[in-house]
């Protein structure tokens, strides 16, 4: 076990906890850094779609895993992310432009449906953020003259001061996205901001009396949630060069809602583990179909089918996720021959709804 | 400093508070006792304004609060405590204490994006803050410790600590010794007497135990049934045959 000795009050508010940590998370930068050398195409696809995710991922995290508030409408700000960023391409607005305002859009509609949303709370809001994402998915099939329609809309491929991005540079770019992201929301984690979140999530009536203003705190989240999916979502359409309404529905939102959730709730490093796992799954299923006997195998609700079941799993076994997971197998280890079980098990205690002030 | 006048609440046909009036001077431990359901912890929830006020005012530090949103009261400097422990629990206690300073916080979600280099002071100076009040109740051991792997009565002091890391002016404390063993509840009536000379800190208390009150209160108002029935110091009160009559029945 290490222990760290700290001598001044920054160390508390760093990044990383000690140098080994720091050694850690650069040997793992450097490690992708080099990847797209020696790995084919298909890794390097499959990696950028992980950036991806994990970018949407981190902002649905800030909703769900920081401030507690659940959403089943996220699938519309990837839409609107990029529908708006790919019509402005279109209109021949550079990228480093029409990213930064698709993400400003995002975040106001985020406040907008927040306005609307936050008077309620738990199943009721996750019922609302799901009827504003049919809205959205409705708006963008029918107002056919801006977003195509059904018919998809072709989305101009990535340009960056006159140099067109290849996959191996749209790579590097995904990655460098991804890790000011990481930062960014790393840094809001450690700040006064983040903190607001966190006191909002655990208790609302102590948040409160903290000072923390709870609308004006939730309507905050909402819009740097809804920032960080817009931003992936301008990522995801050029990736997918056509956007179609579909590609939005209520499945990805609950695939994004899958992702934090088995990631681990309340955790970044948990955002990529549930991105890897997002994007493995699919193919996952792809092999186990083949050696299956055909009547089971061709099942058209396998995919859904295995997602769902996975979550209930999840959820049963580990509540904390992939990231809970990797975490007690690191205390295990660095406890060695002293691990108990019973460490991190907690005392049973009421769930908040059975508790009267 | 701090004064109510009239408070009523209602819920339903029931008068949880009715007419109560009383005003807490600078610097002194007002407590309120009574028996189960005086509406002792009532008049706290007024009071932070987790309630809205049926009628009355309250005025604090020369301004009208009755009506300010819950949010701004720690803002004002009315810092509280719960009965059953509001704390953040899948937090160290370390970070329970520094969402306190939320409110004296001086920078912006663009700042804290950034983490820029007045953040990194901010927070620096935050830390050192605590530190002082770390040391005066003595929660050095329990720093990096999760609150719920913490015992009952550590939890109430972090609550405690919190509190005083609004810098309050004025703190509200809900049945203070609930759930603590004779010996905690002596440490605590030390800790409220520190708080109250060191910090300079106007206390107001709901508590039951009527040792802890005689110890460390100036005035005491004695509630029955939403009415206020005694006010004066802890000897007085006890002997008033109200007093005696409402715990004791008639």
């Amino acid at each position: 076990m290490r222990f760290v000795l700290k001598t001044d009050y920054h160390r508390d508010s760093g990044l990383f906890r000690d140098r080994v940590q720091f050694s850690w998370y650069a040997a793992l930068f450097i490690f992708v850094l080099c990847l797209p050398i020696v790995s084919g195409t298909y890794v390097e696809s499959q990696l950028t779609t992980v950036f991806m995710w994990s970018i949407a991922g981190a902002g649905l995290m800030i909703l769900v895993g920081y401030t507690g508030l659940i959403s089943l409408g996220h699938a519309a700000f990837l839409s609107v992310g990029a529908y708006t960023h790919a019509i402005m391409l279109d209109l021949g607005v550079p990228m480093f432009v029409s990213i930064p305002l698709a993400m400003v859009l995002c975040s106001a509609l985020g406040v907008v449906v927040s306005i609307a949303a936050l008077r309620m709370t738990g199943i009721y809001l996750a019922i609302a953020t799901l009827a504003f994402a049919m809205i959205v998915e409705k708006i963008v099939k029918n107002w056919s003259a801006v977003t195509g329609g059904n018919a998809g809309f072709k989305v101009a491929p990535p340009e960056l001061f006159g140099w067109e991005l290849d996959s191996t540079a749209y790579y590097y770019f995904c990655l460098l996205v991804l890790t000011v992201v990481m930062l960014c929301v790393s840094n809001l984690l450690r700040a006064p901001t983040g903190r607001a979140f966190i006191a909002v999530r655990d208790s609302e009536i102590s948040a409160q009396a903290m000072g923390i203003n709870l609308l004006k705190t939730k309507a905050l989240a909402f819009a740097v949630s809804a920032a960080l999916t817009g931003l992936a979502g301008t990522l995801l359409g050029y990736q997918w060069h056509y956007l179609f309404p579909d590609s939005f529905s209520m499945l990805t939102s609950i695939q994004l809602l899958m992702l934090v959730i088995i990631g681990g709730l309340g955790s970044m490093s948990g955002v990529v583990f549930g991105a890897i796992f997002i994007t493995l799954l699919p193919d996952g299923i792809a092999t186990v179909r083949e050696w299956l006997p055909d009547s089971i195998g061709n099942l058209p609700g396998l995919e859904p089918l295995t997602f769902g079941f996975l979550l209930i799993l999840v959820l049963i076994f580990e509540p904390l996720g992939i990231n809970g997971r990797w975490q007690k197998m690191r205390l295990f280890f660095s406890q060695f021959p002293l691990y108990r079980n019973k460490t991190l098990k907690r005392q049973k205690s009421f769930l908040r709804t059975e508790r009267v002030h | 400093m701090f004064e109510v006048v009239r408070l009523s609440k209602h819920f339903g046909g029931v008068t949880a508070v009715n007419e109560v009036s009383f005003s807490v001077n600078e610097g002194e431990i007002f407590s309120i006792m009574g028996p189960n359901g005086a509406g002792k912890t009532t008049v706290l929830n007024l009071v932070s304004r987790f309630y809205d006020v049926d009628e009355g005012t309250i005025q604090f530090a020369g301004e009208d609060i009755t009506h300010a949103p819950p949010h701004e009261i720690a803002r004002r400097g009315i810092a509280r405590t719960f009965q059953n422990i509001e704390l953040f629990e899948r937090e160290t206690v370390l970070q329970n204490l520094l969402i306190a300073q939320y409110i004296h916080r001086k920078t912006n979600i663009f700042s804290d994006l950034l983490f820029l280099p007045r953040v990194r002071r901010q927070e620096a100076q935050s830390r050192r803050f605590l530190e002082d009040i770390i040391d005066l109740l003595q929660l050095q051991r329990y720093r990096e410790q999760q609150i719920h792997s913490l015992p009952f009565g550590v939890r109430k002091l972090v609550e405690l600590a919190r509190a005083l890391c609004l810098k309050p002016k004025l703190l509200l404390l809900d049945e203070p010794s609930s759930g603590l063993n004779p010996e905690e509840t002596e440490d605590l009536s030390f800790w409220i007497e520190d708080i109250n000379k060191e910090l300079g800190v106007t206390i107001l208390m709901v508590e039951h135990d009527m040792n802890l009150i005689g110890q460390v209160s100036n005035r005491v108002l004695v509630l029955a049934s939403g009415q206020p029935i005694a006010l004066g110091t802890p000897v007085e009160v006890k002997d008033h045959p109200d007093v005696i009559s409402a715990y004791l029945g008639t």
